[in-house]
């Protein structure tokens, strides 16, 4: 491992990261997945280091998988929720984090329900800031431990088809996928209801597609996204039954994919909308493994930012 | 106190002039163009501008401007919008009704004025909004703003979606002349959207304002337009298809004119990578196709002026998430070297711009200014086309900061601003 090519104070998103740099998190994140299966899981790499998790948005699964690669790399953990309202009424986003910046936070974990709101943070703040997940931007950590995942499962990312269902628009999972997933080489095709595919996205370099039997043709991994249950009544798709009908992943469509094919969710699933039952517990599907490698991978994050920091 | 601007080239699309001689100013009006100078030079009464290798125009006219007051002084004042106006080489500019409290009724429009006489150095010229508290529903006093001192009727930023009201509002100004400004924007097809819809929307993961967004509503003004044979003016059009709209309602002859703003004619959607929030703005920065047709609009007279959408926001405001900023940014003391830019560029002739910025507004507007005829008010700018300027916001004398051109280094400085025969700015 070496940690010294890594020179990023931020992890914001993987639009911004080099090829070379995701496969130094995703090579890091292998000898963090070892300590993780240690008897004593902790090391001391973030000793004296407070670390503050900044969620303003409810997010148990992330903000939980953060504090425990934390606390394995000794950080001080503060956590720090505020509601969706804070947003607008409280404290602003800026007097908020500069107030964690004066009780020591020099690494701050930012989850916002506004797209951008973490470059504000590195713009104006000293500390280094780690994306937890900007409005429908992007959610490094959460692609990164799938492009983890992924080449842990295949042995490799380059040349494999990847399908990533659903809402696209509204994604941040799909954004940094999309990104890390081109990067590494894999054919990337986007599959949802046409309202819910952002415009010019073809101009990335992945396929659209409004049909998901046609998208299932032959791809080794597929990305089911969770639909947000306030779309439906909107004008986005009439309701989750036709959703589900359309867009859902079943046996049968799963019978199109490659007989390897393995199926992801970042979760928290909606059970028979985007994934009939049988599938959820299906044994080509990784979920779990997803859940317990985003540890190390967000283990991995910390290291690489902490080495960069000193190494300034 | 007399002014003689010696020498420099005097371009007045009003008049169709341009040639190098003398500007005479006195008793507040522009007395004469002296042949020679040698008297008035001896007269120690006259202050004597050497305008040589300069141009000297008519003030310029900024047809859209929001000074914020009453109601928003924290953003700006009608004093500090005024001074930054100088600076820039405007000598009149029309403020936006969307002040606290609204500027719908004659009370609001005097106290601006008045605000202006006491306060303000360039002259300032109010538009009423077309309904009341830009409600989009009932008819603001219109006649009473006119009498008050109104020059025209917008709801900017708030379109008026009602098609009905809009075409009652048409009909109604005709009784005075003035035109209908018209911020053509569908807001239900821009729905909760922060920037232009396109390949930067979908990366950033913010909400998209499409094109049609505009274009829907301008085809509808222009079609009320028709329909009332009133007078229509586009504020800041940002699209190919408006521009595509306008030039063919032009054609046929439909009583509209059009406005742009520097940015739009500078800047593209790519402005906001990093989320500037001094990219944001309504309407918002478009893709390159439509950049490239607003400058060919400017260029074959589809486009008639060129007007800042000064949109003054202090700095905590905009140092916010990007969806939380308001939309805006400040226009006035950049105006002339972005659009000498396209002078410059051999997009448009220096006649050509300083009628965009002079004669163009004035006349759509009614407003009799922006001339340098003999008895006019005297409002002049003398500039430098070629001056090397680094654009630096905490020069402005504007309160406010929030422009995307910190840093540029572009060609153009304003030397004096003259208004009334007084000079308010010099460099």
């Amino acid at each position: 491992m070496d940690s010294m090519t890594f020179n990023r104070k931020h992890i914001l998103g993987l639009e911004e990261l080099t090829t070379e740099e995701i496969t130094l998190v995703l090579d890091t994140a292998e000898s963090m997945k070892e300590i993780t299966e240690r008897d004593i899981k902790k090391v001391p790499t973030l000793r004296g280091i407070t670390v503050c998790n900044l969620f303003y948005e409810p997010s148990t699964r992330t903000r939980s998988s953060f504090e425990i690669a934390e606390k394995r790399l000794s950080a001080d953990v503060l956590n720090f929720t505020l509601s969706h309202s804070s947003v607008v009424k409280g404290e602003n986003l800026l007097d908020t984090a500069r107030n964690l910046e004066a009780m020591g936070a020099s690494i701050i974990v930012i989850r916002h329900p506004i797209s951008g709101a973490p470059w504000l943070l590195a713009k104006e703040l000293d500390s280094s800031i780690i994306n937890a997940g900007d409005g429908s931007h992007e959610h490094p950590s959460q692609a990164l431990l799938d492009l983890y995942t992924i080449r842990k499962i295949k042995g490799g990312i380059g040349g494999l088809k990847v399908a990533i269902v659903g809402d696209i628009l509204h994604s941040r999972v799909a954004r940094s996928n999309i990104w890390g997933l081109i990067k590494l080489g894999a054919e990337v095709r986007v599959v949802g209801p046409p309202t819910l595919i952002p415009t010019y996205v073809e101009n990335v370099g992945v396929r659209t597609y409004y049909n998901l039997d046609e998208a299932m043709q032959g791809v080794d991994v597929v990305i089911m996204l969770r639909i947000q249950l306030e779309r439906q009544n909107s004008e986005y798709f009439p309701s989750l039954r036709e959703y589900s009908r359309f867009y859902g992943l079943t046996r049968e469509r799963l019978q199109l994919a490659d007989k390897n094919v393995t199926v992801m969710h970042p979760g928290p699933i909606n059970r028979g909308v985007e994934l009939s039952s049988d599938i959820a517990d299906h044994a080509g599907s990784v979920i779990l493994d997803q859940v317990s490698n985003g540890i190390a991978v967000r283990m991995a994050m910390f290291v690489l930012v902490a080495s960069a920091g000193r190494g300034n | 106190m007399s002014i003689l601007i010696r020498e420099g080239r005097i371009i007045d699309p009003s008049q169709g002039i341009d040639r190098i001689g003398n500007v005479f100013v006195e008793e507040g009006i522009i007395k004469s163009y002296p042949s020679s100078t040698r008297r008035l030079e001896q007269n120690t009464d006259v202050r004597v501008i050497d305008a040589r290798g300069k141009i000297v125009s008519p003030g310029f006219v900024d047809m859209h401007v929001h000074l914020r007051e009453p109601g928003y002084e924290h953003k700006e004042t009608i004093r500090t919008g005024c001074e930054a106006a100088a600076a820039g080489g405007f000598t009149s500019i029309v403020c936006m009704p969307n002040t606290s409290p609204v500027n719908d009724n004659a009370s609001v429009t005097e106290y601006i004025l008045l605000k202006a006489r006491t306060e303000g150095v360039v002259n300032v010229f109010p538009i009423g909004a077309i309904t009341k508290a830009q409600g989009g529903e009932t008819l603001a006093q219109i006649g009473e703003m006119y009498d008050a001192g109104c020059v025209g009727v917008s709801d900017d930023g708030m379109p008026v979606m009602n098609s009905k009201v809009m075409r009652h509002a048409m009909e109604y100004v005709k009784a005075f002349n003035i035109p209908v400004i018209s911020h053509a924007e569908d807001k239900n097809l821009s729905g909760k959207g922060v920037i232009n819809e396109g390949e930067a929307s979908t990366l950033l993961g913010l909400e998209g304002i499409p094109c049609a967004s505009e274009d829907v509503m301008v085809s509808r003004d222009i079609m009320v337009a028709e329909l009332t044979g009133s007078r229509l003016h586009v504020c800041h059009v940002s699209t190919e298809g408006a521009v595509r709209l306008i030039r063919a309602a032009k054609a046929r002859g439909v009583n509209v004119t059009a406005e742009v703003t520097p940015h739009h004619f500078t800047l593209t959607d790519k402005s906001v990578k990093g989320y500037d929030t001094n990219a944001k703005m309504n309407p918002p920065l478009r893709g390159e196709l439509d950049r490239d047709a607003v400058i060919e609009g400017l260029k074959d007279g589809t486009i008639d002026a060129i007007a800042t959408d000064h949109a003054p926001h202090s700095e905590d405001e905009k140092k916010a998430e990007f969806d939380l900023a308001p939309f805006g940014i400040v226009g006035l003391e950049t105006a002339l070297p972005l659009s000498l830019r396209l002078v410059h560029d051999g997009v448009l002739t220096v006649n050509e711009m300083i009628g965009k910025l002079t004669d163009e507004p004035s006349r759509i507007l009614n407003l009799r200014k922006g001339t340098l005829k003999l008895g006019a008010e005297a409002d002049v700018v003398v500039f430098d086309a070629n001056k090397n300027v680094t654009v630096n916001r905490e020069e402005f004398r504007s309160k406010a900061r929030n422009t995307p051109f910190h840093g540029w280094e572009i060609l153009g400085a304003v030397l004096y601003t003259i208004v009334n025969g007084k000079v308010v700015f010099s460099a």
